[in-house]
């Protein structure tokens, strides 16, 4: 895992512990025009320990993040490829943008010198599913590969979609989760146009503030986050080190707005209650909800609805609800992936993670968002959520490995 | 000598290969490790540095550096 607080998975694990924020002033490009001027960059990521100069140049920075935390993520769980049947090992790999930076410098390159001049890396750098494409090259993976596309809930999507593959038999092991790099103009300027980012510019690690009566869009962000799934058995086999078992997935669509989530909540309760209908669990075995926690008016407040729905008001009060984007920024179609790691950590750990910069109670956000400090809490089961543009729904149920 | 070190400072940044590799005989497929998309970016590279079209029919000819070297010089001398 890459992502704003740190570049490794433990590192953030432990930042997170400690409520700090990955979140700054920009740097990536120029803030001048934009309304927000804080977004949530990776830093000190040198691609140059995962790749050749050559390859290097025609590799996105979202690409060369998945690379980079899958083999981190593959170096964590000790597997050697040489020892597995390729053709039983898959990636899936998400992103929520692509490669937009290659896009605008292309697309200037374009207009300058002319269509002579567009770079033939232009579309094997741009394209989504090279992030996939490229860890299986890397690593020599001939099995299952597919790149989700579901935008802020891409990450989730991939996990909960490589789980079922792992389940139908198809392989043993699943790369799985979402990166994305697109603190570009067009990006950034994209976002701000829409009015979704923070605008809490002299106060860059309190802007992403989930919750909070006074958050005001979410932080931009960049990172990827992937996780290593494993069926129980060829985990068991081969002596594996398990953080936590994946036991439901669930899935749906709003089918209400492009970008605003329905009111009602509806869409994102129904994808909790099918997480839980597929994991067997019943609302009241839920611990700890890693939420999807934007920042932004609308989700926040509809998810806390959303939340009450799905697991009865008087359970969704008792439970602890987080959200890392507090000091991960929002990291669009990598978000799933970060986010089901925190949830593996805090079932590993027994510690939930908190909301960091929750000063101010929201009436329409109640619920008990473990403010500013982390907490001890024995965690059997966890759910983690992710909403995305399009309406796209995605929910994975997470259970404690006790052997 | 100059066109020569120009070409040669333009493969060692294309193809990432060291200097010394870029001899007049070695192949940019077999000996230089280039592939399909590698020669057509090295081609747009060429006629960049050197304000020259090379057309396609041309670019598929020039399959070493020396190649390289002696169509740059030849088309630079014609222009």
């Amino acid at each position: 895992m890459l992502n704003p607080v740190a570049n490794t998975a433990e590192a953030t694990w432990q930042a997170f512990l400690q409520g700090k924020s990955g979140t700054s002033s920009l740097t990536q490009i120029e803030p001048g025009p934009f309304s927000s001027k804080v977004a949530a960059e990776v830093k000190g990521f040198d691609p140059s320990v995962y790749f050749k100069p050559k390859e290097l140049k025609k590799t996105d920075r979202f690409v060369q993040f998945a690379v980079a935390a899958s083999k981190m993520a593959m170096d964590d769980a000790g597997v050697d490829m040489t020892k597995e049947d390729p053709y039983r090992v898959g990636v899936l790999i998400g992103s929520g943008i692509g490669g937009l930076r290659v896009i605008e410098e292309q697309h200037k390159i374009l207009l300058e010198k002319g269509a002579g001049r567009v770079s033939p890396f232009l579309i094997p750098m741009l394209i989504v599913n090279m992030a996939p494409g490229q860890v299986s090259i890397y690593f020599g993976i001939k099995g299952p590969s597919n790149c989700v596309a579901t935008a802020c809930a891409t990450g989730t999507n991939a996990i909960g979609d490589a789980s079922k593959i792992i389940l139908r038999g198809e392989a043993d092991i699943v790369i799985a989760g979402g990166t994305e790099s697109c603190i570009t103009p067009l990006g950034f300027g994209g976002f701000d146009s829409m009015r979704a980012l923070s605008t809490h510019n002299s106060t860059p690690e309190a802007a992403s503030r989930p919750f909070d009566a006074t958050r005001n869009g979410f932080v931009m962000g960049e990172g990827c986050g992937v996780v290593v799934l494993e069926s129980l058995e060829h985990a068991l086999q081969r002596n594996a080190k398990i953080y936590c078992e994946i036991i439901g997935y669930g899935m749906t669509s709003d089918a209400s707005h492009i970008t605003a989530p329905d009111p009602s909540g509806e869409g994102a309760a129904r994808c909790m209650l099918n997480a839980m209908k597929d994991a067997k669990l019943k609302p009241e075995q839920i611990d700890y909800i890693n939420a999807h926690g934007t920042s932004t008016l609308l989700n926040d407040k509809i998810e806390t609805l959303a939340i009450k729905k799905a697991l009865g008001e008087a359970h969704a009060r008792k439970i602890k609800i987080s959200s890392t984007k507090s000091m991960t920024g929002h990291l669009l179609g990598a978000a799933g992936g970060v986010e089901a790691i925190a949830c593996a950590m805090a079932i590993r750990d027994g510690i939930v993670p908190p909301t960091i910069n929750y000063k101010n109670p929201d009436p329409d956000c109640d619920l008990d968002y473990v403010p500013n400090q982390a907490q001890k809490l024995k965690v059997r089961h966890a759910l983690s959520n992710s909403l995305g543009f399009g309406g796209h729904n995605a929910c994975l149920a997470f259970k404690i490995f006790e052997e | 000598m100059a066109v020569q070190d120009k070409i040669t400072e333009i493969i060692v940044e294309q193809l990432g290969v060291k200097a010394e590799e870029v001899v007049a005989e070695a192949s940019f497929v077999d000996d230089l490790g280039a592939d399909s998309l590698d020669t057509v970016e090295l081609v747009m590279a060429l006629e960049e540095e050197f304000g020259i079209e090379i057309p396609d029919e041309d670019a598929e000819k020039i399959q070493t550096v020396g190649d390289a070297i002696r169509y740059i010089n030849q088309k630079s001398a014609t222009k």
